[in-house]
C-alpha cells in the first residue's frame, strides 16, 4: 500500500514532533496560562487523541487547579452502535463474510461477544490499515462478500468514500461498507445546547479540521456563544490551544481560532470533502452511550446502496441489545471523570472491557486507567 | 548491522529432488534423512551431530544455565535477519543474561509442507552463521513437517545450556533502593524493521533487526563488575515496558524512566509515531535491560558504550521506594505518568 508517499520516511517526520514537545516552550506555555488565568475554567478537548496526549505527557497534572479539563466524545470506536458491532460479527460468523476493520474495534463488546473473540471463534477477521486494502482482498476473493467497518470521523471517511468509487469502478459486487461514521459539529453542537452542560470551551479536533475546514465551527462559536480553538495533539499545541481559549474566556470573547495552521486550513481539503459528499448523505445517528443526535452520522447515498452493507444484508438479525453498566454516556459529555465511575478499575479493565472508552487507544477510560498515578 | 553476504555463496544450496517441502520430509524415512544429510548435517557439522544418537550426552561440570523458547516470527526473513538467527540469538540471550555462557543449543523444526528449499536454506545458513558467530554448537535437534495451512511455513523451537560466570550473582532479591537501570542500546529496532515488512504495512524504511548475541558483552560486565550487577534482563516480546513492570512486580520496589534518557533511532521514533505505537512496548532481540548498584553505574555504563554496539547505551532510570510496583515515566516536558502493563496484541489506531 501506497498511504505513506515515498519520499516521506519515518524519519522526516521527527522534526515536526520534537519542536513540539519542547520542553522550555512548555514551560513558557504553562507560565502564559498561569498569568492568564483568574477564573474557574471547564475546557473539553474533543478528540480523544488530545486526552491521550493530555494524560501520555503528564500534562493534566501540570496545569493550574482553576482549569478542568473535560474529555468529549471523539472517540469513534466508543461512539459505535452495539447494533453495528453485532451485526459485524454476525456478518462474519455466520454468512461467511470476510469483515475488515481497524484495529481498534476488534476488542469492544458487542452484545454477547467481540470481533476478537468472533475471529477465535472462527469468523474471517482481518485487521487493516486502509479500506482501499479491503477493496483488493475483495478483488481476490471474487467468490467471497467483503465488508469493511467504516468507523471514525470525518478523518477517515475520504478514504472510505474512495474505496466505494474504487470497487464502483470496478465493478466489485462482492464489497460493501459497514458505515459507522458520525460527525463532530453536530455533537459539539449538542453539548453545547444541552442545559446541564458545564462546558466554557473547547478544543476542537485538529485532523477532523484538516479534512472538513473551519466553515462549520463558525455558526457555532456565533449560536452558543463559546470559544472554540482547532488544535493540534502534541504538548506544545496543546497547551497553546487551551491557553488561546482561557485567553478568550478572562476577557469575555467568543471566537473561533485555528492553533494547528501548520496542518488546517481554513478551506480544508476539498477534493476529500467532494469525494465525501459524492458518496455519503447526512442522517440522524445513534451514538453509542449518548443517543441519537441529529444529522450527525454519515450514510451512503441511494446510488451507491449496492455498497452499503447495512442494506445488503439488511435482513440479518442481530441479538436484541442489553443494559449495560458501562456509564460511558456520561464520561463522554464530560459529566463524570473516568475514576469517578463504580467500575473503573475493578469490574471494568481493558482485559474485561464493560464498554468502549475502556478499550479504544483513544476512549478516556483506557486513557486513565493505563497513564494515570493510581494514588 | 548487515549479516556478512559473502558467507552465503559459500554454501551454495545442494542439489535437492523438491523444490519445495512435502510431508514426506517429515516422515522419517529417506526423505527425512536427506535432508538431514544435505542440509542439517551438512551445514551444522559437529562431533555430537556426527554420532546422530537420539539423544546428545554432555559432560556437564559446575553451574548451568537452561532456556527453551519458541519462535514463530512473520514474515520469516526480515531485514537484518531471519527466524534461524532470531532462534539461536534468542536463547543465547536468555542465557546470557542468566550470567550463563551458552554452550550447547538444541534445535527443532515444525515446517509447513510447500516452504520453498531455498528459503529453508537460506534460514539454515543463518543458523549456521549466528552459531559460528556465538561459539555454540547444536547438538540434538528434530524435523517435523505440518500439512499445508496448519502452520506458518516455519516455526523453529531452541533451548540452551549456559555455564554460569563464576563471578554472577543475579536475581530480583539483590536489586536495592537507587540502584541505576541501563538499557544498552536503542529502543524497539526489531519490531519496526518487522512491522515495516508485514503485508499490507509496508513503509520504506532502511531499519534492520538487532538480532544479536549478547553473551560476550553481558559476560564481561558479570566478570568486571560481579555482584554490583543485580539482575539482568533482555526485553523481546512486549518491549522495554513490560520487562520494566516486570522487574517492578517482582521486586516490590518502584522504577523512574526518564524519558530525555531513553535512546531511540530517529526513524523508529517516526515510524511508532505513524503507527500509532509506544517505542518501550515494541520488541527488541538484540538489547539488555541491567540492573546495577548506583556506586558502579557510571563505569558500567562506560564499558558498555565500548562494546560494539553499545554506543547509545544509557542510564534511563532508577529504582525507589516510592510508588511500588508501579513504572513510572518522567516525561520530556517534565509531566509523570504511569507505564501502563501491555494487554494483549498491539493494535494500529484509526486516526
Amino acid at each position: 500500500m501506497n498511504w505513506i508517499p515515498k519520499k516521506r520516511t519515518a524519519e522526516s517526520n521527527m522534526k515536526y514532533l520534537s519542536e513540539f514537545r519542547d520542553a522550555a516552550l512548555v514551560k513558557t506555555l504553562l507560565r502564559n496560562i498561569n498569568k492568564t488565568v483568574t477564573g474557574q475554567w471547564n475546557i473539553m478537548e474533543v478528540c480523544g487523541g488530545q486526552t491521550h496526549g493530555l494524560v501520555r505527557h503528564g500534562i493534566l497534572d501540570m496545569l493550574p487547579d482553576k482549569i478542568r479539563m473535560i474529555h468529549g466524545p471523539g472517540c469513534p470506536v466508543c461512539v459505535t452502535p452495539v447494533s453495528l458491532i453485532d451485526k459485524a460479527i454476525e456478518l462474519c460468523l455466520e454468512h461467511n463474510v470476510i469483515l475488515c476493520s481497524y484495529g481498534d474495534m476488534l476488542r469492544v463488546p458487542g452484545t454477547e461477544m467481540s470481533l476478537q473473540k468472533a475471529r477465535a471463534a472462527g469468523g474471517n477477521v482481518r485487521i487493516l490499515y486502509s479500506p482501499l486494502e479491503a477493496v483488493d482482498i475483495a478483488k481476490k476473493n471474487p467468490d467471497r462478500q467483503v465488508v469493511f467497518f467504516a468507523v471514525g470521523f470525518e478523518t477517515t471517511a475520504p478514504a472510505n468514500a474512495l474505496s466505494v468509487m474504487q470497487a464502483s469502478n470496478l465493478k466489485l459486487t462482492n464489497y460493501s461498507i459497514l458505515s459507522a461514521h458520525v460527525m463532530v459539529p453536530p455533537a459539539m453542537e449538542a453539548i453545547m445546547g444541552d442545559k446541564e452542560t458545564q462546558v466554557h470551551g473547547f478544543l476542537a479536533a485538529g485532523h477532523v479540521c484538516t479534512v472538513m475546514g473551519l466553515s462549520e465551527y463558525e455558526p457555532l462559536v456565533k449560536r452558543w456563544k463559546m470559544p472554540v480553538v482547532v488544535t493540534g495533539f502534541e504538548p506544545v499545541d496543546l497547551l497553546e490551544g487551551i491557553w488561546l481559549v482561557i485567553s478568550q474566556l478572562e476577557k469575555g470573547e467568543y471566537q473561533l481560532q485555528n492553533q494547528y495552521k501548520r496542518v488546517v486550513s481554513n478551506q480544508g481539503n476539498r477534493q476529500a470533502v467532494e469525494l465525501v459528499k459524492k458518496v455519503f448523505e447526512y442522517r440522524n445517528r445513534d451514538w453509542r452511550g449518548i443517543g441519537e443526535i441529529p444529522l450527525s452520522g454519515l450514510f451512503l447515498r441511494e446510488e451507491f446502496r449496492e455498497y452499503d452493507a447495512a442494506m445488503k444484508f439488511k435482513d440479518i438479525k442481530v441479538p436484541e441489545a442489553v443494559e449495560t453498566e458501562c456509564l460511558s454516556g456520561d464520561i463522554m459529555k464530560g459529566k463524570i471523570k473516568p475514576p469517578e465511575c463504580p467500575h473503573f478499575g475493578n469490574k471494568c479493565t481493558p482485559e474485561h472491557p464493560l464498554g468502549a472508552p475502556m478499550v479504544s487507544s483513544e476512549g478516556a477510560c483506557a486513557a486513565y486507567y493505563q497513564y494515570k498515578m493510581q494514588s | 548491522m548487515s549479516k556478512k553476504p559473502g558467507f552465503r555463496l559459500l554454501c551454495p544450496m545442494p542439489e535437492m529432488d523438491f523444490d519445495t517441502i512435502t510431508m514426506g520430509h517429515g516422515g522419517g524415512g529417506k526423505l527425512t534423512q536427506d535432508l538431514l544429510k544435505k542440509g542439517v548435517f551438512s551445514l551444522l557439522d559437529n562431533d555430537w551431530l556426527r554420532e546422530q544418537d537420539d539423544a546428545a550426552t554432555l559432560l556437564l561440570n559446575g553451574n548451568v544455565a537452561f532456556s527453551t523458547d519458541s519462535f514463530v516470527v512473520s514474515p520469516v526473513i526480515f531485514p537484518g535477519g531471519t527466524i534461524g538467527d532470531l532462534a539461536v540469538n534468542g536463547t543465547i540471550n536468555d542465557l546470557a543474561v542468566s550470567g550463563a555462557r551458552p554452550t550447547f543449543l538444541s534445535l527443532s523444526f515444525i515446517l509447513e509442507e510447500g516452504l520453498k528449499m531455498d528459503t529453508f536454506w537460506q534460514i539454515l545458513v543463518s543458523i549456521r552463521e549466528a552459531c559460528a558467530e556465538a561459539g555454540v554448537k547444536v547438538v540434538t535437534g528434530d524435523t517435523k513437517v505440518v500439512e499445508r495451512g496448519k502452520g506458518d511455513q516455519i516455526f523453529i523451537n531452541t533451548t540452551g545450556i549456559g555455564y554460569i560466570r563464576e563471578k554472577a550473582k543475579l536475581g530480583v532479591k539483590h536489586i536495592r533502593k537507587g540502584d541505576a537501570i541501563i538499557l544498552s542500546g536503542p529502543l524497539a529496532q526489531h519490531g519496526i524493521a518487522i512491522m515495516s515488512k508485514r503485508e499490507g504495512l509496508e513503509f520504506e524504511t532502511r531499519l534492520e533487526s538487532d538480532t544479536r548475541p549478547l553473551h560476550t558483552i553481558c559476560n564481561q560486565l558479570v566478570d568486571a563488575f560481579g555482584e554490583s550487577v543485580h539482575l539482568m534482563r533482555d526485553p523481546t516480546r512486549g518491549g522495554t515496558a513490560t520487562v520494566l513492570h516486570e522487574i517492578a512486580g517482582q521486586s516490590g520496589f518502584g522504577i523512574d524512566i526518564f524519558e530525555k534518557h531513553l535512546p531511540i533511532d530517529n526513524e523508529v521514533d517516526g515510524a511508532c509515531e505513524m503507527l500509532g505505537l509506544d517505542p518501550l512496548y515494541v520488541a527488541n532481540e538484540g538489547l539488555f535491560i541491567a540492573v546495577v548498584d548506583s556506586s558502579c553505574a557510571d563505569q558500567c555504563l562506560e564499558a558498555l558504550k565500548k562494546w560494539e554496539f553499545g554506543e547509545q547505551a544509557s542510564i534511563i532510570g532508577t529504582v525507589t521506594d516510592e510508588h511500588t510496583r508501579q513504572v513510572v515515566l518522567n516525561s520530556q516536558i517534565g509531566g509523570r505518568r504511569v507505564l501502563p502493563q501491555a494487554s494483549g496484541e498491539l493494535l494500529p489506531r484509526i486516526c
